[in-house]
């Protein structure tokens, strides 16, 4: 069972804890674990993300949906109540009362301690989220009209030299999403997944079980870096980094999108992170940094396959 | 003025002037400007719908159809500007000027010349606006936000630009003339505490008007520096900062947010005690819930910001406050329900449309509440959520609470009855397919949509053809509605009484119907048991 990677942070209450992972299990269950986290079809609510945060928000969300729906039923109830009861065509005879103190601090009171609950537990969860210190690993991410470009700033405490690569819309969905181009989207695969606008030509490879930190920003006009398995969005802004951070807890290949209106190719910028474990990810790193010593032999293939790919290796290799 | 004129049509009892251009153009008519406000806002509101109706059509099915990419953003910001300075604003303004009048035993607006000249600032306004649509380059297409850098892209922004400092100049106008009339205009013993609560929302709402254009007038204005005077407010090369644009628009956005839901508190607070037969539950409490939303409306701006990585005490602080609105909120919804409560109520399609409010609002003010918290609102951010979110409060808040509105002051107006079936037609088409049209969208933003996308994944089929289908039918539903108000002034051979409805209370009833062109020349003398709410210590 792929769910049993996924570990709430010891801050939950324990009901929650059980939910969650049942929750994770099914779903586990269905779509075996891997794509965990990407768009279903007919999906009504959000899903639990990968990460070892990513429960906070998912928590909130359930938490607060359920407090409304509560909150609902006994308004609206009442309300139907009065409007079965009260009707002039049952003869009901208007009473003139238009006061009832009692009940009015009942019902100011209640909502506030409602609000205090909910206050305090989103706290908790901001708190957690601002703390990126501790990090094992720093990656850039920079947004463009209309592309991302990740940059691999340190991993395990020594920096890294020149790894680094735009990432963009993958060529299927691009030909595909043309105005009147008569491709169907649903023939947009990639692995079996439907990948119509959310599959990009390289992704961001991650390694799991590490806390990491994102750096972000943008190159032209505010984007918005989203992976919703990862728990969060933040701006990409020029001019400024902004700071979050992710520990991934489940190998497996996440989907997201811009989430900031950037343009006329705003909706075609999508992310893709890849997270594999630490030896395919140390692997993969060693394979990165090597064209910069063979420039010259992968100038010619790399050439051929991913154009945007790789301008920092052999430029400045 | 307004006793002058009382001798000038001292023959001629209704005295509008014969010639339509004198009539229309000139007016300065308390009732003839409230008309004219009220077409305005019915006519941009089918223009907003129709961009909406193109950018239904274009998420009906994931691939491009119909659209570039670039035109569906010029129509989701068109769509925006109109619904939200030329359909909901100006039928509120169109309302308060028709009714406040009548409500407070005023015979007319304080500042009537500057009343003609707010409204027909309008027109040209919205023409400025609309233009982009046509010019090479085309319309700002950065959202209503108007964000920079992207919004400096925009070749038409000095266009928006003007247009706005019009829409807030008239605004301004609008919300000064309304704090004069209803602080200098009641007639003798209607007191503040005696004046329906419609009133009371017009009044403070104007006071957030005139605080707040003038912010938005500001942050376009530096929008429109930066791009043609070289200035760098906002550009981060030139050492400005692109998020401040972000905190002068919201602390107008905000505060804009509930100009667009106060009048429709005062307009449901009308009419749910008439139908209900029973006067409204807890009067000072309304009133307070009023003006505490809008003290509150100033210190909350950054919830929309919560993801441009503001710091740690900030957010909090912004969570906080905005989830202590929703106290005051809380409060109108439990104090509405109690009204209802021992009534004697019926259901005619005033408070059909009341009633849905009251539920649907409410369920915008819980997604409100869950984008409140904000770890939550990092997922639910710029995402379909928001979107329907902000539709419940809008479209099954102020555009219903406009629409109770109409249908229950229409016979005032006209002086025939519209017609009762065509309206609960409009309603029951209304309120079901608005639920078919945002419903869906909460899924969609749970899912991961964002929002301002032409196209989206083959995941996202399902809910967005249920939404397209939804917005379609909730659109044609609105052609009802332009038929039963065209039947009503033209062709209802049903005459209106005075009082109108049973249990309708206040002094905007006891003038004949069709109001006449001039009412209350001379201060009627008030009966505290034939107003609404005539009893100041409750
Ligand atoms: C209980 C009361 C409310 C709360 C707590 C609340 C909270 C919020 C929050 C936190 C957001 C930002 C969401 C995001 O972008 O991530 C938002 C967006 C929005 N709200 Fe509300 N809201 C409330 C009532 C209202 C009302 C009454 C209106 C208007 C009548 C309104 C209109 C909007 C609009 C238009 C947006 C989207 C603005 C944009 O980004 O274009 N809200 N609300
Ligand atoms: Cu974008
Ligand atoms: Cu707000």
């Amino acid at each position: 069972m792929t769910s049993g990677g996924i570990r709430p942070d010891g801050i939950k209450p324990a009901f929650f804890k059980r939910a969650a992972m049942a929750a994770a299990a099914v779903a586990g269950a269905l779509f075996t674990g891997m794509a965990l986290a990407n768009p279903k079809p007919g999906q009504l609510n959000m899903t639990r993300g990968v990460t070892e945060w990513s429960s906070e928000p998912y928590f909130l969300n359930n938490v607060a949906l359920g407090v409304c729906v509560v909150i609902g039923v006994l308004v609206f109830g009442a309300m139907f109540i009065a409007m079965f009861r009260f009707r002039k065509s049952r003869g009901a005879v208007a009473e003139k009362w238009s006061h009832n103190t009692m009940l009015e601090i009942v019902w100011t009171t209640i909502p506030v301690i409602i609000l205090i609950v909910l206050a305090y537990l989103a706290t908790g969860g901001l708190t957690s989220f601002a703390d990126t210190t501790g990090s094992q690993m720093t990656v850039k991410v920079t947004g463009y009209q209309w592309k991302w470009r990740y940059d691999y700033v340190d991993y395990q405490g020594k920096a890294i030299d020149k790894v680094g690569f735009m990432s963009k819309l993958d060529d299927q969905s691009n030909d595909t999403r043309q105005l009147g181009s008569g491709l169907d989207p649903n023939a947009v695969k990639a692995d079996g997944e439907q990948t119509y606008l959310l599959d990009v030509d390289k992704p961001l490879v991650v390694p799991v079980d590490t806390k990491i930190r994102f750096v972000i920003t943008a190159d032209d006009v505010i984007h918005s870096w989203w992976v919703p398995a990862l728990g969060w969005k933040i701006d990409a802004i020029p001019g400024i980094v902004n700071a979050a951070w992710a520990n991934i807890k489940t190998p497996g290949t996440y989907r997201g999108q811009c989430a900031e209106l950037c343009g006329q190719d705003h909706g075609f910028m999508p992310i893709v992170v890849k997270a594999v474990s630490k030896e395919d990810f140390a692997k993969w790193l060693a394979e990165q940094q090597k064209p910069a010593a063979a420039a010259p032999a992968a100038d010619a293939s790399a050439g051929a396959s991913a154009s945007a790919t790789a301008p920092a290796a052999p430029t400045k290799g | 003025m307004a006793h002058a004129a009382t001798h000038d049509h001292h023959d001629d009892h209704h005295g509008a002037p014969t010639n339509f251009f004198t009539r229309w153009c000139m007016s300065t008519n308390h009732k003839d400007i409230g008309t004219l406000y009220l077409i305005f806002s019915l006519a941009a509101f089918f223009v907003g719908g129709s961009f909406a109706m193109v950018i239904r059509a274009e998420l009906f099915k994931p691939g491009m159809q119909l659209v570039q990419p670039y035109f569906f953003n010029e129509m989701t910001t068109m769509h925006a500007l109109v619904m939200i300075f030329g359909a909901i604003m100006p039928a509120f303004v169109g309302l308060g000027n028709w009714m406040i009048p009548l409500m407070i035993g005023a015979p007319d607006m304080a500042l009537p010349r500057m009343n003609n000249l707010s409204f027909w600032i309008l027109p040209f306004a919205f023409a400025l606006l609309l233009s982009t649509l046509f010019m090479p380059g085309g319309s700002p297409a950065g959202g209503w936000t108007m964000y920079p850098p992207l919004s400096l892209q925009t070749g038409s922004l000095a266009y928006a630009v003007f247009a706005i400092h019009l829409m807030g100049i008239s605004s301004i106008m609008g919300a000064i003339n309304i704090i004069a009339t209803i602080l200098n205009m009641r007639a003798p013993g209607m007191d503040l505490l005696k004046m329906p609560v419609f009133v009371w929302s017009w009044l403070i709402t104007a006071f957030l008007l005139i605080a707040v254009m003038p912010v938005l007038a500001g942050a376009v204005t530096m929008l429109l520096t930066d791009k043609y005077f070289g200035t760098s407010f906002f550009n981060a090369a030139g050492g400005g900062d692109p998020v401040l644009y972000q905190h002068i628009f919201w602390f107008f956005g905000h505060p804009e947010v509930y100009i667009m839901i106060l009048p429709a508190f005062g307009i449901i607070s009308e009419i749910v005690p008439t139908f209900a037969r029973k006067p409204i539950f807890g009067y000072k409490a309304m009133v307070f819930a009023i003006a505490a939303i809008a003290f509150l409306s100033f210190i909350v701006w950054a919830h929309h910001m919560f993801a441009v990585g503001l710091p740690l005490g900030a957010e909090i602080f912004f969570m906080y406050a905005t989830m202590l609105i929703s106290v005051p909120t809380g409060i109108k919804v439990f104090n509405w329900v109690s009204t209802m409560w021992g009534g004697s109520m019926t259901f005619e399609t005033p408070m059909l449309f009341a009633i849905a409010f009251i539920i649907l609002f409410t369920i915008g003010g819980f997604s409100g509440l869950m984008l409140a918290l904000v770890p939550a609102d990092f997922q639910y951010h710029d995402t379909y959520f928001v979107v329907a979110h902000f539709h419940y409060v809008l479209v099954t808040g102020a555009a219903f609470a406009i629409m109770a509105a109409t249908y229950y002051w229409l016979p005032k107006w006209t002086g025939h009855m519209y017609s009762e079936t065509w309206g609960k037609v409009h309603f029951w088409s209304s309120v079901i397919s608005v639920n078919v049209l945002f419903f869906p969208q909460h899924f969609l933003g749970l899912a991961g949509m964002p929002r301002r996308i032409p196209d989206y994944n083959v995941a996202f089929a399902n809910f967005n053809m249920i939404s397209s289908i939804g917005g379609f039918w909730f659109g044609a539903s609105q052609l009802i509605f332009l038929g039963v108000i065209i039947h009503a002034v033209w062709f209802s051979k049903k005459k209106a009484t005075d009082r109108v409805w049973e249990g309708a209370k206040g002094l905007e009833w006891t003038v004949p119907s069709p109001a006449p062109f001039h009412t209350f020349e001379l201060p009627p003398v008030i009966r505290d048991e034939e107003l609404a709410h005539g009893h100041v210590e409750d």
